[in-house]
């Protein structure tokens, strides 16, 4: 009790001598930046989240190939949420005698729950967003279908035994997809005109689905529930299963935010730590002192403990209220880029930032607060005595573990885990050793210079352990500033170039083998650059290691969609520069024409294949067995023609297949489609300007994000620059007061200062370019997935920039040192 | 009656020029009310041995009895404790804790002895060394001769059985340090405390009872 109250005395004396200030700024600005960071990655996430939904049309979707009972639609409006049904099926549609394979879809009214459908009142017109579905008696064809089938709006087409009217032209809906299964062009129709038809037979291929949309965590509910209770015929579709584009950029773009606040996180821990070990070597003679009037150790350790308590927790409190203000904020200033409104902010961040803020505090504060409690009262005899070094293990056990638990935290993944926390560990001993040699060398260097570079230099060389930190935190921010400003802005272009104006939109699926020259020589006549076409074909799996795939047991639904259904598969000898091998070979020279397979991580995974695995497929009537030679990553969200399965050049060359290509058209010009429709009426045309859209929407989404999280890790780094200066601050003073005292002019002084800084600087940004070079590579190659050229800027800033920072940085904090009359130093004022 | 005892107190260090013997095999006995001088020059190991006797450091060898209690055989929470019941201390610079008034300075060593009338205890002393008028006053705004007099209203205020000083007039002018030699000798002999007190000044020496001279690290 006397303790606490001796505590809070002492704590609100000092708070207001501004003792406490940059502790108090250190922590404030780390509660603020990771609640701020969290808030944002919390909100663009539900947003990117709602943007997948627009792929299925809604929320979730729960299909079967039978006939589906009310249950899960009665439980999800018992829920609250909103319900649509869909049907799928087969079925030739005619327009006088013109006929053409069709996918049916028949809705219900509701649909769809998420996104658009897009009409025309021609095919591949202008395009307006529907409002409702079609009325009963009227269809929507897709452009390729009424272009096929030479229909316009009000064309009547007899499907099964009804007739209906063409209102409208189909130009998209959210859901169709895009891994360009459906070759068939689809149409949509009223539910209720379905029956009329008599399509609906015994035996016939129907596709039902159900919809469902509502509020993120009721949905997460309920797709739970969904799990448990639905039936075996019964299965949830995923979005990686019809557009793995969106998923891809999703995935990276989650990726690309947690390494945003992760930087916020270290930098925090390190202005943290800066900062508390001001705090002690402030409180060391205070402690000295109360234990020679006879403080036992326990009331020393209460006293600075409840300060620190109260300290982080007050700071904590006024950091989320900043983070949480600064947010709206940015989402206001973000309004216009984010494309529409950012659904309201959860409440989890906040404890999310609670816990980070106590991880720090615990792992980088708590340790030297400890070793605080230990300073002998013979200090109050002897100045230079401190506490005894503690063991290595105790001083930074607990930052490292309360550090690589945020990055666990963050990242969640193991192999990037393990890469951060290595490099970073690697870096620290990098920047530990350099700073080591710099004070030996500079010991070296004393009798050379003149006498303000010399007091500069000697006072590196013997403040030696505070050198060395000082050297490692500077270092240390000044790289993750590199990161966030120069990287950071490398890496965005690089992401936003990864699909660039000209990225193919439109896909041409079934191009007959005698007709592929042709088609790519139209193509090109007509403004598309270097058409290459390349060999498609379908494909089903049978057998893996000579098992039939019906035998085995899949553990996911995606696995068994991957046995199950018909896939894309081409045979090639080149590797598109999008695919990365992760394992095994890609085809050589001499792999030509023997049986081996390429297959993607997705499917390796899925399927827990391993390499060398054999694969059997009946591709197009005739069965073929393939060795597993080599696993690709695919950047899905490249938009160029990628296929799950390739097999090996020349292997299927004698195979009845087909072409497929893709290029950039603009969508606007309908003449050309239409043209090519007519000309080449049996292959399949897919525009994908709709999901490159949603794809550039969640990069910029992600983008606007890390622009905020930029923002509240700049404040961190340079609260870590401002801690790294005040740690050495008061010995300082009392030197610069003692060498005017001698008689040395303030320039003389002020020189020293300088030159102690410059080279702290000069050495520290350089070491931090180098971090950031390696760190941005990393980042890109292995996170991100996306190419990194090295910029040599990061070196300027690295270096000048450091080096002028730190100056600056270093005179700011100092400056009064050098301006106050020594006396009143050395009376301690 | 003995109050502070020391039997063959060593002390060694080890230094970059090898093992040093700072205090060397020192006896000593101070009866209770007796005041101290330990004169000599600089490095000659007073403090040292200061610190020693108050228990702020351990010796090498030796033992050092402290108002009936072995010093050698508590540990440090044990001898803070025992600090804060029988020991006061002045200092050189005055190590004051910036951030407490002069009240709650002089308060500070009776509320960690676990005093009630801590206020109005340290109001009275304050009072004597002549500072009614400043008690809320930060160290900062006392100029160096009232630092020091809050300091030994500090050290007087638990009535302890031993005042240790090192050189309590060090950073004074000579003026100012006869006025707070002679206020630290009228509260001693108003409150029969023993006074070990460690000085270069050889008036000051002179006004205590008995004076021990030092010589590397050992007593002449
Ligand atoms: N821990 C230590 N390590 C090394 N040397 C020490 C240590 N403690 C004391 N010394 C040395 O022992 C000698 C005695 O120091 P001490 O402070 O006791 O001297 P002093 O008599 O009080 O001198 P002064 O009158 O200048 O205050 C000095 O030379 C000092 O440098
Ligand atoms: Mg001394």
């Amino acid at each position: 009790m006397k303790a606490l109250a001796l505590a809070m005395r002492m704590l609100m004396r000092e708070w207001k001598s501004g003792e406490l200030g940059v502790l108090v700024l250190a922590i404030t600005v780390a509660v603020s930046a990771l609640t701020g960071v969290g808030f944002l990655v919390d909100r663009i996430g539900i947003a990117v989240d709602n943007q997948a939904g627009e792929v299925l049309a809604a929320d979730v979707v729960l299909e079967s190939g039978q006939v589906m009972d009310d249950k899960a639609v009665d439980e999800a409006k018992r829920r609250g949420l909103r319900t649509a049904r869909k049907t799928g099926l087969f079925s030739v549609v005619f327009n006088g005698d013109a006929s053409q394979l069709s996918s049916l879809r028949a809705v219900s009214a509701e649909y769809p729950l998420r996104g658009q459908v897009k009409l025309s009142d021609q095919p591949f017109g202008n395009p307006e967003f529907a409002t409702g579905i079609p009325a009963r008696g009227e269809v929507w064809p897709e452009s390729r279908l009424a272009a096929a089938l030479g229909a316009n709006v009000g064309t009547q087409l007899n499907i099964g035994a009804s007739t209906f009217r063409v209102s409208r032209i189909l130009i998209s809906r959210p859901d169709q997809g895009a891994t360009f299964l459906e070759l068939a062009p689809s149409l949509v129709m009223n539910e209720e005109d379905l029956p009329a038809t008599d399509l609906i037979q015994p035996g016939s291929r129907l596709r039902r689905a159900q919809l469902f949309a509502g509020e993120r965590s009721e949905i997460a509910d309920f797709k739970k529930w969904l799990e448990t209770n639905k039936k075996p015929n019964e299965e949830i579709e995923d979005v990686e299963d019809s557009a793995p584009q969106i998923k891809s950029a999703i995935d990276r773009s989650a990726r690309f935010l947690r390494i945003a606040s992760l930087v916020a996180v270290l930098l925090c821990a390190i202005a943290v730590a800066m900062a508390a070990r001001r705090y002690v070597q402030r409180h060391l003679d205070s402690v000295a002192l109360l234990k020679t009037l006879g403080a036992t150790r326990g009331f020393v350790l209460t006293v600075s403990l409840s300060q620190l308590v109260v300290i982080g927790l007050s700071a904590a409190i006024l950091g989320s209220l900043i983070g949480f203000v600064t947010q709206s904020w940015l989402v206001q200033l973000l309004s216009g880029w984010l494309r529409g409104d950012l659904p309201p902010p959860g409440l989890a961040p906040l404890g999310v930032g609670f816990l980070t803020a106590i991880a720090v505090l615990g792992g980088c504060a708590l340790p030297p607060l400890l070793q605080l409690s230990r300073t002998p009262a013979l200090r109050v005899l002897r100045r230079d005595v401190g506490p005894p070094p503690p063991m290595v293990i105790l001083a930074f056990g607990p930052a490292v573990l309360a550090i690589a638990f945020l990055i666990w935290w963050v990242m969640r993944d193991v192999k990037v885990f393990a890469a951060f926390t290595v490099g970073l560990a690697a870096f620290v001993l990098v920047v530990a050793v350099a700073g080591w040699l710099l004070v030996k060398l500079t010991t070296r260097l004393r009798g050379g210079v003149g006498v303000s570079w010399r007091y500069g230099i000697a006072n590196l060389g013997r403040r030696r352990t505070e050198s060395i930190v000082q050297l490692s935190a500077f270092a240390l921010g000044i790289m993750m500033l590199l990161v966030l400003t120069v990287v950071r802005n490398d890496l965005l272009g690089d992401w936003r170039r990864s699909l660039p104006a000209d990225t193919p939109n439109f896909f041409f699926i079934n191009i007959p083998s005698d007709e592929s020259r042709e088609f790519a020589t139209f193509l090109e006549e007509r403004g598309a650059e270097e058409v290459r076409v390349r060999p498609m074909v379908r494909a089903r799996m049978t057998h893996i290691n000579g098992k039939a795939v019906e035998d085995i047991q899949f553990e996911t639904q995606r696995g068994r969609g991957f046995a199950n259904r018909d896939q894309n598969i081409t045979w090639s000898g080149e590797l598109n520069r999008d695919n990365e091998i992760t394992a095994g070979k890609w085809f050589s020279a001499e792999d030509a024409g023997k049986p081996l397979v390429s297959v993607s991580t997705e499917y390796f995974e899925e399927l827990k294949l391993k390499l060398g695995d054999t694969l059997t497929f009946d591709v197009a009537g005739e069965t073929q067995t393939a060795a597993v030679s080599s696993v690709r990553k695919v950047k899905w969200d490249s938009f160029q023609p990628n296929f799950f399965l390739i097999f090996a050049p020349g292997l299927l060359d004698g195979t009845q297949g087909t072409y497929m290509t893709a290029v950039h058209m603009d969508a606007r010009n309908p003449k050309t489609i239409g043209d090519l429709v007519r000309r080449f009426p049996s292959v399949s045309v897919f525009n994908v300007d709709d999901l490159l859209a949603q794809v550039r929407s969640v990069i910029d989404k992600a983008l606007a994000a890390v622009q905020s999280v930029f923002l509240f890790t700049l404040m961190a780094g340079l609260v870590v620059l401002i801690a790294a200066v005040q740690a050495s601050r008061d010995e300082r003073r009392y030197e610069s007061a003692m060498l005017r005292t001698l008689g040395a002019r303030r320039g003389t002084v002020l020189k020293g200062l300088l030159s102690e800084f410059a080279m702290l600087g000069v050495l520290s940004g350089t070491l931090a370019a180098t971090g950031a070079s390696i760190a941005g590579m990393y980042i890109a190659r292995k996170v991100l997935q996306i190419p990194y050229e090295f910029d040599p800027w990061v070196w300027f800033y690295g270096l000048v920039g450091g080096g002028l920072l730190v100056c600056v940085a270093g005179w700011l904090a100092t400056r009064s040192v050098v301006n106050q009359p020594p006396l009143l130093t050395l009376r301690g004022a | 009656m003995s109050v502070l005892k020391a039997e063959s107190l060593t002390k060694k260090v080890t230094s970059p020029e090898g093992m040093l013997t700072i205090v060397n095999d020192v006896s000593l006995d101070i009866a209770a009310g007796e005041s101290v001088a330990i004169v000599g020059a600089s490095g000659a190991g007073k403090s040292t041995l200061l610190a020693l006797l108050a228990g702020l450091d351990s010796p090498t060898s030796g033992r050092v009895t402290l108002a009936g209690a072995d010093l050698t055989a508590l540990d440090e929470d044990g001898r803070a404790r025992l600090r804060a019941e029988r020991v006061g201390f002045v200092f050189q610079s005055f190590h004051l804790v910036p951030s407490l008034t002069a009240l709650e300075n002089v308060m500070l060593p009776l509320e960690l002895a676990g005093r009630r009338d801590a206020r109005a205890a340290a109001q009275e002393t304050l009072g004597r060394v002549g500072l009614a008028q400043r008690t809320g006053h930060y160290p900062r705004q006392l100029s160096g001769g009232e630092q020091q007099r809050v300091a030994l209203a500090r050290a007087f205020v638990t009535r302890p059985a031993v005042l240790f000083a090192d050189e309590p007039t060090g950073n004074l002018d000579t003026n100012t340090g006869e006025k707070i030699v002679s206020l630290l000798f009228d509260l001693n002999s108003q409150s029969l405390t023993t006074l070990v007190l460690v000085t270069h000044d050889r008036a000051v020496a002179a006004r205590c009872g008995r004076l021990l001279q030092m010589d590397s690290g050992m007593l002449k």
